[in-house]
């Protein structure tokens, strides 16, 4: 998702009875149902977890507003520049609550954005693709924000408190993208013969990369067990994955649009449909770096970082210029 | 404008050059969206486009409906080309670094605000609630521009050249701000009073720029043009781009 490859500790998850003293009283709040806070003792592994997905999800956040900020110049109606850049702005406001949530375990903002611009964070792979339309502005809104929803609605129930009421303020924002960018969906579905065919080429190219957002299949994400234990992932990555299918298919029903996917098909036995994995390679390429889009987004962010550098020393040399001015003169 | 100009026709010059102006300048400002200095930046600059593209929709919607001849908002923004477009050659001038944007927006907003104020005694009620609605927006606009060129014009070395430097590249564009032609000349004496605008403007500027440590340009040099049509290269590219799916798709709905 938002945060996809979260490593936590390799270790076989222990048990309540091998636990003693604070890890015990740790665990139990947490089976509980109660919330871990900043100050709270946790174990090294926890923390680290923590720090991994809400500094993915931050990064995930502030990265994405590169694919949509791409058309906020050519948005083709003076209401749908305003929505969009709403919409952009509230990104980069999730991003800002994200940030102050890991700081909370610990790390700074200029550390987070050290590991994002050497490429040693990750940030979710749908990022990594183009937005060649105005319909992939409806796309993304539809598909990934409901993808986004879909992930952060059970996380609101995070043991971890400061990130699960991040995403209580996140949730309800979420909604608001998604319904815009099925209404962009809908006017073009509506709309003239070459509105339809980008609305079409839009749900073509971003229909794997939205699946492949909830992460790698079940039997290979090997870290799963602990972190459900820690109440940091409450659903699996196909069970996530299964639902947004099921909720997708009939809204595009309703769209007039075909799922690219010749597989697709209800299965009354399970009660949800059949349908192709993402091609998993590509997945994993995209993580590394090697998306089509993965070196723009990296470079995007390092240019605003480095050529923000003067703004950031002159503001911090004119704080320290006022501070000093201020200190009343030893007497 | 060669025609022949009436109240109405005045009216709907007016609207369009104040419609104009925020309409190019929040397009300007939003291309800042995910590249600024900070993140707070980010934020701030958004809600600043935001802010220029609500008070567009009101005052080119409001054009279209004096104008009467079945335009939107959206037609006069995105099928107009750039002889029909009124806005201050300031507004168009390109971003450059994060010091320029912010001291365009601050030469605009210390205008920007007393041209509000004067208008919401507008006859007219449909103009005056619209300045009325848009000042409270303004006002934080210029006090966020204010602070944010007195603290990096008094910072380092570097952020007070850059910002010097952005203050003698657009100074040049000022004087328009407070030019006067045949359409503000039939609204008289309603429209805003070039004078008390200026008055307001240097009450606003001089402290600002006394604070910020930064020289006012000596150069008497001034362009002009843009309220009549006639524009930098700038503004062309800019519309190429923002009226490109209009363009490209005709009557289609968005
Ligand atoms: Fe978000
Ligand atoms: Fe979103």
């Amino acid at each position: 998702m938002y945060a996809q490859i979260v490593e936590s500790t390799g270790k076989a998850v222990k048990t309540l009875n091998e636990m003693e003293g604070e890890e015990r009283v740790f665990q139990e709040r947490i089976n509980a149902g109660g919330k871990i806070e900043p100050k709270d003792w946790m174990p090294d592994g926890y923390r680290k977890t923590m720090v991994r997905q809400i500094s993915q999800h931050a990064h995930s956040e502030i990265v994405g507003q590169l694919p949509e900020g791409n058309w906020i110049t050519r948005a083709p109606t003076l209401e749908r520049k305003a929505i969009l850049l709403a919409k952009v702005q509230d990104e980069a406001g999730h991003g800002l609550y994200l940030y102050c949530a890991a700081e909370t375990l610990g790390i700074s903002r200029d550390q987070m954005f050290d590991q994002l611009h050497s490429g040693k964070a990750k940030y979710s792979s749908i990022f990594n693709y183009p937005t060649l339309t105005w319909a992939d502005i409806g796309a993304v809104g539809w598909l990934v924000d409901q993808a986004a929803i879909m992930n952060q609605v059970p996380l609101q129930r995070s043991s971890y408190g400061p990130y699960a009421r991040a995403m209580v303020r996140i949730c309800k924002e979420e909604s608001f993208h998604q319904r815009q960018g099925f209404d962009i969906m809908m006017k073009m579905c509506e709309g003239t013969a070459a509105q339809k065919r980008m609305a079409q080429d839009a749900l073509n190219r971003f229909w794997a990369p939205s699946l492949m957002m909830f992460g790698p299949p079940d039997a290979d994400s090997v870290h799963s067990a602990q972190s459900m234990a820690w109440k940091i992932k409450m659903n699996s990555n196909d069970e996530l994955r299964q639902k947004f299918v099921d909720a997708v298919v009939p809204q595009a029903e309703f769209l007039g649009l075909t799922i690219p996917d010749e597989n697709l098909a209800w299965n009354d036995k399970k009660g949800g449909y059949d349908f192709t994995d993402p091609d998993w390679q590509e997945f994993m390429a995209v993580i590394h770096g090697n998306g089509p889009c993965n070196r723009e987004r990296l470079a995007a962010r390092v240019k605003a970082w480095d050529d923000g550098a003067w703004v950031r020393d002159g503001l911090n040399t004119h704080a320290a210029k006022k501070r000093k001015a201020a200190k009343p003169v030893a007497g | 404008m060669a025609q022949i100009l009436n109240r109405d026709t005045a009216l709907f010059h007016f609207l369009t050059r104040i419609g104009d102006s925020t309409l190019i300048l929040g397009h300007r400002v939003s291309e800042w969206c995910g590249h600024s200095p900070m993140l707070e930046e980010d934020i701030a600059l958004a809600n600043t486009a935001l802010d220029l593209i609500g008070h567009t929709r009101m005052w080119l919607g409001l054009a279209a409906e004096v104008e009467g001849k079945g335009r939107s908002a959206d037609d006069l923004a995105f099928l107009r080309d750039s002889m029909d477009f009124t806005n201050l050659l300031l507004v168009e001038q390109p971003n450059g670094d994060f010091g320029q944007t912010m001291m365009r927006q601050l030469l605009f907003d210390a205008w920007h605000l007393p041209y509000l104020n004067a208008l919401k005694s507008f006859p007219d009620p449909r103009v005056a609630g619209i300045a009325e609605k848009a000042t409270k927006e303004v006002a934080y606009h210029v006090d966020r521009a204010a602070d944010l060129v007195v603290r990096l014009g008094d910072g380092t070395h570097e952020s007070h050249t850059r910002m010097q430097a952005a203050l003698d590249e657009l100074w040049p564009c000022v004087g328009e701000m407070f030019s006067t032609d045949e359409v503000d000349a039939m609204l008289a004496p309603d429209a805003p009073k070039p004078d008390r605008i200026r008055d307001a403007w240097d009450a606003t500027i001089l402290p600002t720029l006394a604070r910020a440590t930064l020289a006012v340009p000596a150069t008497r040099f001034t362009r002009q043009g843009g309220k009549t049509g006639r524009h930098s290269e700038h503004l062309g590219h800019v519309l190429a781009q923002m009226q490109f799916l209009q363009r490209a798709y005709p009557g289609a709905t968005w």
